[in-house]
């Protein structure tokens, strides 16, 4: 039922405050920020957590948008690509299943260039019902012209969230983005995060334009009508060259954000962690970033090199960057919080996307793919070491299997 | 290398989709009878379950595998050794659901090669209606009303065979009649079927059209865009608002015409047209209200005229028309153009008035679907009569 907030809030300018919040929350506090218009919500543990929040700042009076529950998340990402046709700036979210049962909504959204954001409250796909991190939810739209975005902590789950909007509504991009946050990890756990105040928000964020493509009695237009196979490849490479256009966007963006909030996150793709001299290196997705840090700092006591490579930016893949830094190192071992059955050496989804990626190097590291931390079980550190010292005997030119499962019942 | 025979059934959506199907297994399966492989497949992009709408299958034969292959290498054949027009309206030329502009049904024939076409004109009274080719061509008809079934009710008044037995006559080359009559039997079960065949074999005769005839008209193209050139987002600039009708005898503007597709003209739908008696409109607005293509303009005189290049022949216009004799369907081969029957009446009324009698005179019998209980039963018997 559509809840329609009469009264528009008083917007004091807050100066910067730190709140004790969990990443959901902080995903909600950007979209009070961001002046989020429509935001749909169905609930699906942990996504559920951001609508509960949102639900809590709209009836304090802190935020004023219409805020819709719909009857399931088909209905909740179809209402929200109308709506930011419409002009709106939207949210909505999901996780595991629940993003899957919406998959044909979320399959249109890209071809219809609507700039919407989304959380992805990152869950293990049923059966069996498991509510622990498993990334095959978010991955499922990897090949449709949606930007993915991994994080790791609350403060960069809303500087994300802050970040995803100016990306997807710039005109030269125009395709959603889902921003990825592990469940429980990050959905759950409270941790003190920096809430920028709105000026500077209203300064880093333009107004959502949709100029000719906006659906409006003023700009007659007809929105996805049947096409055939006179029309579809020239769609498809429209489609292609706005992602295309994204890393220059994200790229000026992270610029735009340090400048304004003093917040510097490097480069925007993919952090690297004590890399400057490390012989191997680690890479790996979300929060499993704490155990491995944590890991290798052990390690780097006990004399070993390595280092760490944490994925932000899945879509749009920064192949050519990450082959030229992961061409520095003996060996690489990639660790996938998914799973991809059949896949080229059984591997996970991101070690076969970083294997496709190294394909042009003329020296190519080694590279062991590792399927760790299913439906959110912990990557212990000495999960972590085992693994290193696999890829370690693979910079030595040990032969072993190419995909290995760790932390495994065996 | 062998030799590659490709055929297509051009017909109308709905009405002739088993009947095309029909004659293209049949081409498919004669041949094969004679140890040619062959395959048969209705175009991918048409939208044959629409009324009306052109269509069309194709039939690839080869002398052998390898050959084959290069006719199943394309989507649809670039050139065909015969044309099968299953319905004489189609002769002004086919504008499909997938297809931007309008194509000549002549267009794929090669030099000499044959348009066959179910018909109950004279060769020179159809020839004028098709597009000019550069090269000659032979032109058949094989004598019957064109065959147009129901959805669920398949008309079987032996066009099929009757084609079949006409391409053997033709293109002895792809299959010759006794191939045909075993298909038949195999198929059909049915020896009344198999003479059906055997006399088209035997009536069919040919006429040869030269490039000087036909319809000199440039048939009306659409360039496509490239993808920059498109809006993004698939968003459709939608059709500008319509204008004033101006009167051309007064030079009055008045009414409506409201705007239309320009790529898209739905003419080449339509088997009938509705032709309006001005003098018995009484301006009701029944027939503007209803019809499902908001064709009809407005004129400055409160007039409701059939736009005929967006009419798609449906009938309902005449079906609501509370006035006896004020809207008649009419067959297409009656008409040469599309231009409006309102201004013709307004500059001339008598000349107009002598023309609708004639068009008319003879209440034209309806040429698509069955309307009640019975009506098979009772077309077929006459049908077999007109074909002799």
């Amino acid at each position: 039922m559509a809840e329609v907030i009469a009264h528009t809030p008083e917007r004091k300018p807050a100066t910067e405050k730190t709140s004790l919040i969990t990443g959901s929350e902080a995903i909600a506090v950007a979209c009070k920020l961001a002046d989020v218009d429509v935001i749909t919500g169905y609930p699906i543990r942990p996504y559920d957590t951001v609508m509960q929040y949102i639900a809590k700042l709209v009836s304090n009076g802190e935020m004023d948008c219409e805020y819709i529950i719909a009857e399931g998340e088909h209905s909740q990402f179809e209402i929200v690509k109308h709506a930011s046709a419409c002009g709106a700036r939207v949210f909505c979210g999901s996780s595991g299943v629940g993003w899957m049962y919406a998959m044909e909504a979320l399959t249109v959204t890209p071809a219809l260039r609507i700039p919407m954001v989304a959380m992805v409250g990152n869950r293990a796909l049923d059966d069996p019902g498991a509510f622990g991190v498993e990334h095959n939810d978010a991955l499922a739209v990897r090949d449709l012209g949606w930007q993915l975005v991994w994080v790791d902590n609350a403060q960069e789950a809303l500087d994300t969230a802050l970040i995803a909007y100016r990306v997807a509504e710039d005109r030269r991009v125009f395709l959603p983005c889902a921003i990825s946050c592990d469940g429980a990890f990050l959905t759950h756990s409270q941790a003190l995060v920096k809430i920028p105040s709105q000026e500077k928000v209203d300064e880093f964020l333009p107004r959502y334009d949709r100029g000719d493509l906006l659906l409006h009695p003023d700009n007659p237009i007809t929105v996805a009508p049947q096409a055939n196979e006179d029309w579809l490849m020239e769609i498809r490479r429209q489609t292609a060259a706005g992602m295309e256009r994204s890393p220059q966007v994200i790229r000026e963006a992270y610029t735009k954000f340090r400048e304004i909030f003093g917040r510097d996150y490097g480069n925007p793709f993919f952090d690297e962690y004590m890399t400057d001299d490390a012989d191997v290196v680690i890479v790996g997705m979300g929060t499993l970033s704490n155990p491995v840090r944590v890991a290798i700092r052990e390690m780097r006591k006990e004399g070993k090199k390595v280092g760490f490579v944490r994925m932000r930016w899945f879509r749009p893949f920064a192949a050519e960057e990450l082959a030229k830094s992961l061409s520095r190192f003996k060996a690489v071992g990639i660790i996938d919080r998914d799973f991809s059955l059949g896949a080229p050496h059984s591997s996970g989804v991101l070690a076969t996307e970083v294997r496709a990626a190294l394909y042009p190097l003329a020296n190519r590291p080694p590279l062991l793919a590792f399927i760790c931390g299913l439906g959110g079980r912990e990557v212990t550190l000495p999960d972590v070491k085992n693994m290193t010292d696999k890829v370690y005997a693979a910079a030595a030119g040990k032969p072993q299997p190419s995909t290995q499962w760790i932390g495994l019942r065996e | 290398m062998g030799r590659l025979f490709a055929v297509e059934i051009v017909y109308r959506g709905i009405f002739q989709k088993k009947l095309a199907a029909n004659i293209s297994r049949g081409i498919v399966l004669a041949a094969h009878k004679e140890g040619k492989p062959g395959i048969s497949f209705g175009r991918y992009g048409d939208s044959p379950e629409r009324n009306g709408i052109p269509a069309k299958y194709f039939a690839i034969v080869a002398t052998d595998e390898t050959t084959l292959e290069e006719g199943k290498a394309k989507y649809e054949p670039k050139e065909v050794d015969v044309t099968i027009c299953v319905d004489d309206t189609l002769f002004k030329g086919v504008e499909s659901w997938a297809w931007y502009g309008l194509q000549p049904i002549n267009k794929l024939l090669k030099p000499d090669g044959a348009l066959i076409v179910t018909s109950l004109k004279e060769p020179e009274e159809l020839i004028p209606l098709a597009h000019r080719k550069e090269a000659p061509y032979k032109l058949a008809v094989l004598k019957g009303t064109p065959s147009f079934s129901g959805l669920w009710v398949y008309k079987d008044d032996h066009t099929d065979v009757r084609i079949l037995g006409a391409i053997a006559r033709l293109l002895p080359e792809l299959f010759g009649l006794a191939s045909v009559q075993e298909t038949i039997r195999d198929e059909w079960h049915n020896e009344l079927k198999a003479t059906s065949a055997l006399r088209a074999f035997e009536r069919i005769g040919t006429a040869t059209v030269t490039p000087d005839q036909g319809n000199p008209q440039e048939p009306y193209k659409f360039e496509m865009p490239k993808w920059t050139e498109m809006r993004e987002g698939i968003a459709i600039p939608g059709i500008p608002l319509g204008g004033k009708v101006k009167d051309p005898v007064t030079g009055e503007e008045g009414g409506w015409r409201p705007g239309r597709n320009t790529t898209f003209k739905k003419w080449a739908t339509r088997t009938m047209r509705p032709v309006v008696d001005f003098e018995k409109c009484i301006k009701c607005t029944l027939c503007w209200l209803q019809c499902p293509d908001s064709c009809f303009d407005v004129t400055p005189d409160g007039y409701y005229d059939a736009n005929l290049e967006a009419c798609c022949g449906c009938g309902v216009c005449e079906a609501v028309c509370p006035e006896k004799d004020c809207v008649t369907m009419v067959n297409e081969t009656r008409f040469e153009d599309n231009s409006s029957q309102w201004e013709a009446w307004r500059k001339e009324p008598a000349a107009y008035d002598t023309h609708l009698a004639e068009w008319i005179k003879d209440r034209p019998e309806r040429s698509h679907g069955f309307r009640f209980k019975g009506q098979y039963q009772q077309e077929l018997p006459n049908e077999f009569a007109r074909q002799g």
